[in-house]
């Protein structure tokens, strides 16, 4: 195969990737019309932004094509210290509805 | 290990292979791209706790913004498929392709940073800046930090483009390089969301 027709098949390759992650957003912006409550927003636009960095990381960042040491050195650590800072969220409801401190 | 053979092979033989079986550079950026996360991560969960804990946030985004905004999306995420091009090409030895695929990259990234600028002038016009309550400082603070990263990635691509098209630098500094531009696409899926389309005016 030669270097031209190889660097033009990535882009093929990678061609449905690209329309999904284009298509997840529309879908992020249709809903972001629709009248649904603060939370569920948040919730769903994250679940579908979880699901297009996914993607992006997976076979854009070829983290799929590496060896699996790599994704489980790195991931499951960033997972963990994402996980840890939303211990903020009981004090954040707490403010809105100026609960006083626990005792 | 003799004297001899680390002084013929270098002190890289004396060394283990990685267990990533990765360059220490692309190691390195993966390093650097998951510290980078944590801290917009916390940005991201500083902007929640506050969005959450005020009772009347402001919306300030008009269809005109969001218009910008599927634009500037669609932009970034076209500059990670032409990123993409420039590693394959770099890696298959196409030299002159892989300098086309880096310059439409630097080209849609400088791009996105002058809608992204334009947005925010806009935003100035009515009185909304960094100065103008919680929202004002926690928007510009987010959006601007995304910035910094994708005009900082310009220059990034930029430098590396050059010493690469010199031969200074191998096709592995340009997949490098193209980890972190796909990176700063990534973080925009969540800014994106929470910061813009959680606060369009109804």
């Amino acid at each position: 195969m030669s270097a031209a027709s190889a660097s033009g098949n990535v882009i093929r390759k990678y061609l449905p990737v690209y329309f999904l992650l284009l298509a997840i957003f529309l879908v992020e912006v249709f809903l972001s019309f629709q009248h649904f409550s603060i939370g569920k927003l948040v919730f769903v636009l994250l679940l579908l932004a979880f699901f297009s960095a996914s993607l992006g990381l997976m076979y854009f960042m070829h983290l799929a094509e590496e060896r699996r040491a790599l994704f489980l050195t790195l991931i499951p650590a960033a997972i963990f210290v994402l996980l840890m800072m939303n211990m903020i969220w009981g004090d954040s409801v707490r403010l809105l509805h100026m609960k006083p401190f626990a005792q | 290990m003799s004297e001899t053979d680390v002084a013929i092979h270098g002190h890289g033989a004396l060394m283990e292979e990685s267990p990533y079986a990765i360059p220490s550079r692309k190691l390195t950026m993966w390093l650097f791209i998951i510290s980078d996360a944590v801290t917009f991560g916390a940005f991201l969960f500083a902007y929640g706790y506050i969005r959450f804990a005020a009772a009347n946030w402001p919306r300030p985004f008009e269809t005109g913004s969001v218009i910008n905004v599927i634009v500037m999306t669609f932009v970034l995420i076209t500059s990670s498929l032409t990123m993409l091009g420039a590693v394959d090409s770099a890696k298959a030895g196409d030299k002159p392709k892989a300098m086309r695929f880096l310059y439409s990259t630097m080209v849609l990234g400088a791009l996105f940073a002058a809608l992204h600028i334009r947005e925010w002038f806009e935003l100035f016009g009515r009185q909304i800046t960094i100065s103008s309550g919680l929202f004002g400082q926690t928007f510009f603070s987010i959006t601007g930090l995304h910035l910094l990263h994708v005009i900082s990635g310009v220059i990034a691509l930029f430098v590396i483009a050059t010493k690469y098209s010199r031969d200074t630098l191998t096709p592995g500094h340009v997949e490098t390089v193209g980890l972190y531009w796909h990176f700063v696409d990534l973080v925009w899926m969540f800014v994106v969301p929470l910061v813009y389309l959680t606060n369009i005016a109804h």
